[in-house]
């Protein structure tokens, strides 16, 4: 949305096409907040060392020019939130109030209680009802359309009416988020399905560093609910079955707010040997005091209450790590631009690369305005000296996919679904690809994705109705997981070392002479192609990376 | 693990039909309708529509009716809804029309919110940093900005179920939003208050409760509502039949010591609206002829004078 307003602002003829309401998307649940370095409480923070905590928290896998850019413009992206209406927190003389967060030196993150995200979302709708935006709401994209090497529109499904239809532009920007779905369980909502990754990956846009999903320290046990940083952030402890604050062997400077792939891991380490309260550890709130969890976590009380059945106010929570995040995706310049012209990309679906090999809490949001701003921006420029639009065959391109559809619907069943097939996706790469790995977990993961990929052919669709078809859609969903699980395991396989989220039991150790590089997945027949491209490093050059 | 009975109200957009129909589900403790639900549309009936995302009450997407009352099936616990027979009663939310199952069709309650202007319009040009706002004010609009969009709220809206023309629950909740906004230019906020005192807007909730009660979010947009009213009022914007309803109510009681039932409605209306007067003529005959017309002369009640003094108290504070 961000990059449609600015495409709106410069004059360009825009739309949004999603595949749910705006407001429905998963950016709500980004509760914490979003980070900028403007010494807002009278600190010496600057971009510099916002810069830096973001290149340590990357494993040095992050482009330092992109991660420049990102720090230097991210105060002015805040004050433009907030000038459009974000209600951010405010300190005694009425300005903008910043809260701790993992990784970071400084106090940099602004909030809005453990709403940020839902805040933001819901401003950029109104930002978007106020332009009078074009918007598709509730269609999916079913191909991308690519004439001459060159990206031309999309043809897309109206999931209300089941219609097919195409729909030329001079410039597409994929916003399309996570893919959090291909993992069992995931803090993800269930539209996270990694569909505009998969579409860009099949015309020849690389998928990079797809090997980096982030784990979340604090998620809940039974459904894999989020439960905010912000609660480690104003203070939590972690606590294993023995009551000691185990961070403190981990990350002996920063402790639970050490980079989330570093309380990750020690958790998972806690668990393992033995000091792990079934399958958890514990997330102990109390000592914060009912007062500031009511009004800065009041989200996550709820939920805790829930999913878990515990007062946080009264009792630790059984936490543990939860697939969160993905650091991989398509490939983009600081512009946002792929490497096919006319096809563009921010959020969390690209990879520019600010979060390499793990994320900061607090960039994502930001990641999306800034990078969305510059894609919104640079498709404008693009598109004003683009070609006319081709004449192309409507009923030809729509066919197809009605063809197809047709099709999964007239095939016998063959005893198993979608669903079915996606929960067995899910489990093998949380089992093998997570907090840690190794090479014969990886190709254990591979080899179902394989399999899968194999038994998807036999799917049937067996609601044979065109308005909202879930069962269709959820089919296709499927179709672009297993493509995104594919390039995370072979990308996996590929780096034989330890970075970041990259955690390998059997190359446990980061190994800067051979593996400072990005992995690149190029889509062939056969399956992904490995490829390398090296990382930009501007001021920061790689150090040994201690909490 | 327990089996419960899902009896779903199901819309087939190509019959245009509803019906009901039983499900029968396996579900852990802890577990939600929409777990429930999913299980069903994953593992039973693939043709099951249901719109939903994030299972944890932030997208809005879920809301429908549970027994008959407009609830957020993410959050809902089968355990707090199932009757002891294990029969949990499942339909698409009210005041829309439904698209398929469970799927509503949202566009009338999005073209509502539209009407509320609804973004922020704030002094110009914008300061280099940010717009300096108390915490406080901020603080309460976060109570209010926690609102999902769900739509639970206008389901059960009983004035929508009378007239669809009113705006509603949520449009009102995010007017309020920009009202009680430091950062809105004192213009605008008398231009929303104007437009939100006509008719369809603040006046027209019959404070019932139902928004209030239902709201996963604790928005309450009913007091919402009530504090844009009193707003509006302390801002002058007065001639209207919801402040006339309101004063002519309160200055019968305190005269009288009840409601005098006749005066309140030609006085609500006001006495130069004379067509409005006379198309409430009919309404006073056939009253009349059923002999519930309000005593013409409205005598006051033996102890009115204490009730008066409740009055003077309430306005010496």
């Amino acid at each position: 949305m961000r990059a449609a307003i600015e495409a709106f602002r410069l004059g360009a003829d825009v739309a949004v096409l999603t595949k749910v309401h705006p407001v429905r998307s998963h950016s709500n649940a980004a509760q914490g907040g979003i980070n900028a370095a403007m010494g807002a409480e009278g600190d010496d923070d600057t971009w510099e060392v916002h810069a830096y905590d973001t290149v340590k928290g990357s494993d040095w896998l992050g482009d330092q020019d992109a991660i420049e850019i990102m720090a230097k413009d991210a105060p002015q992206d805040i004050y433009e939130l907030e000038h459009m209406g974000v209600i951010f927190a405010r300190d005694e003389y009425g300005r903008l109030k910043t809260r701790a967060f993992g990784g970071a030196t400084n106090q940099r993150t602004f909030f809005v209680g453990d709403i940020t995200g839902q805040v933001c979302l819901h401003v950029m709708y109104e930002e978007l009802m106020k332009a009078g935006m074009r918007v598709y709401e509730e269609w999916f994209v079913l191909e991308l359309l690519k004439e001459e090497g060159v990206c031309t529109g999309v043809v897309a499904m109206d999931i209300k009416t089941g219609d097919v239809e195409v729909i030329q532009a001079k410039a597409v920007i994929l916003a399309g988020g996570g893919l959090g779905r291909v993992y069992e369980p995931s803090t993800n909502g269930l539209i996270c399905t990694g569909d505009v990754q998969a579409l860009a990956y099949q015309i020849g846009a690389p998928l990079m560093d797809m090997e980096m999903v982030q784990y979340h320290p604090t998620t809940l046990k039974g459904n894999g609910a989020l439960l905010t940083e912000g609660a480690r952030g104003e203070g939590a402890y972690l606590v294993n079955s023995e009551g000691d604050r185990f961070m403190s062997k981990y990350a002996p400077n920063k402790l639970e707010l050490a980079s989330r792939d570093v309380v990750s891991r020690a958790e998972a380490m806690e668990i393992r040997e033995g000091r792990g309260v079934d399958g958890c550890v514990l997330l102990d709130c109390r000592h914060l005091g009912e007062k500031l969890i009511k009004e800065r976590l009041g989200q996550i009380a709820e939920l805790a209450t829930l999913f878990a059945g515990v007062d946080i106010v009264k009792d630790p929570v059984p936490i543990r790590p939860g697939m969160h995040y993905i650091m991989g995706g398509i490939k983009t310049d600081a512009n946002g631009a792929t490497v096919v012209p006319g096809l563009f990309s921010a959020g969390e679906c690209a990879n520019v690369s600010i979060h390499g090999g793990n994320r900061l809490g607090a960039n994502s949001l930001l990641e999306t305005v800034v990078f969305g701003r510059r894609s919104g921006a640079y498709a404008v420029e693009y598109a004003r000296q683009a070609g006319p639009f081709h004449r192309v065959n409507e009923e030809e391109l729509a066919g197809k996919h009605t063809a197809k559809f047709q099709d999964l619907m007239d095939r016998p069943y063959p005893g198993y679904t979608a669903a079915s097939l996606r929960l067995e996706l899910g489990v093998a790469m949380d089992k093998n690809i997570s907090v840690f790995r190794d090479e014969q977990g990886m190709q254990e993961a591979l080899d179902t994705v394989r399999d899968l990929t194999g038994r998807f052919q036999g799917l049937t669709v067996r609601d044979h109705g065109k308005v909202f078809n879930w069962n269709l859609l959820s089919t296709l969903e499927l179709e672009n997981m297993l493509v995104c699980a594919e390039t995370i395991a072979v990308s996996g396989l590929a780096r034989k070392e330890s970075r970041g989220a990259h955690a390998r039991e059997d190359y446990p150790e980061r190994n800067d002479a051979d593996w400072l590089k990005h992995t690149m997945a190029y889509h062939s027949p056969e399956g992904p192609v490995i490829g390398y491209e090296p990382v930009t490093i501007t001021n920061w050059p790689p150090e040994r990376r201690v909490y | 693990m327990k089996t419960v009975n899902l009896k779903v109200k199901r819309y087939d957009p190509e019959t245009k039909e509803s019906r009901y129909e039983d499900f029968s589900v396996e579900v852990e403790d802890n577990e939600a309708v929409l777990d429930a639900l999913i299980r069903i549309r994953e593992y039973q009936d693939e043709t099951l529509a249901v719109r939903c995302s994030c299972r944890s009450a932030i997208c809005g997407s879920c809301a429908m009716r549970v027994n008959g009352g407009a609830k957020l099936a993410c959050v809902t616990k089968v355990d707090d809804v199932a009757n002891e027979d294990g029969e949990i009663t499942v339909e698409p939310m009210g005041n829309m029309e439904p698209v398929k199952d469970l799927v509503t069709d949202m566009s009338g309650f999005w073209s509502k919110v539209r009407k509320v202007q609804p973004f922020l319009r704030a002094h110009q040009p914008p300061p280099d940093r940010e717009y300096i706002a108390s915490q406080d004010a901020m603080g309460d609009l976060a109570h209010t900005m926690n609102c999902i969009m769900c739509g639970a709220c206008v389901s059960d809206c009983a004035s929508l179920e009378v007239d669809e023309n009113f705006i509603g629950p949520a449009a009102l909740a995010k007017a309020y939003r920009f009202v009680g906004d430091p950062r809105e230019t004192q213009e605008s906020r008398d231009d929303r208050l104007k437009e939100l005192s006509k008719y369809s807007g603040i006046w027209d909730c019959t404070h019932c409760y139902a928004c209030v009660e239902v709201c996963p979010k604790d928005v309450a947009p009913m007091e919402r509502i009530v504090d844009l009213r009193r707003t509006a009022q302390e801002s002058g914007f007065t001639d209207n039949n919801g402040t006339r309803h309101s004063d002519s109510f309160a200055k019968s009681v305190s005269e009288s010591g009840w409601l005098d039932e006749l005066k309140i409605g030609y006085q609500s209306f006001g006495l130069d609206d004379a067509p409005m007067q006379l198309r409430m003529a009919p309404t006073a005959v056939r009253a009349l002829l059923k002999g519930k017309l309000p005593p013409v002369v409205h005598h006051k009640r033996p102890g009115h004078e204490h009730v008066k003094r409740i009055f003077q108290e309430m306005e010496k504070e």
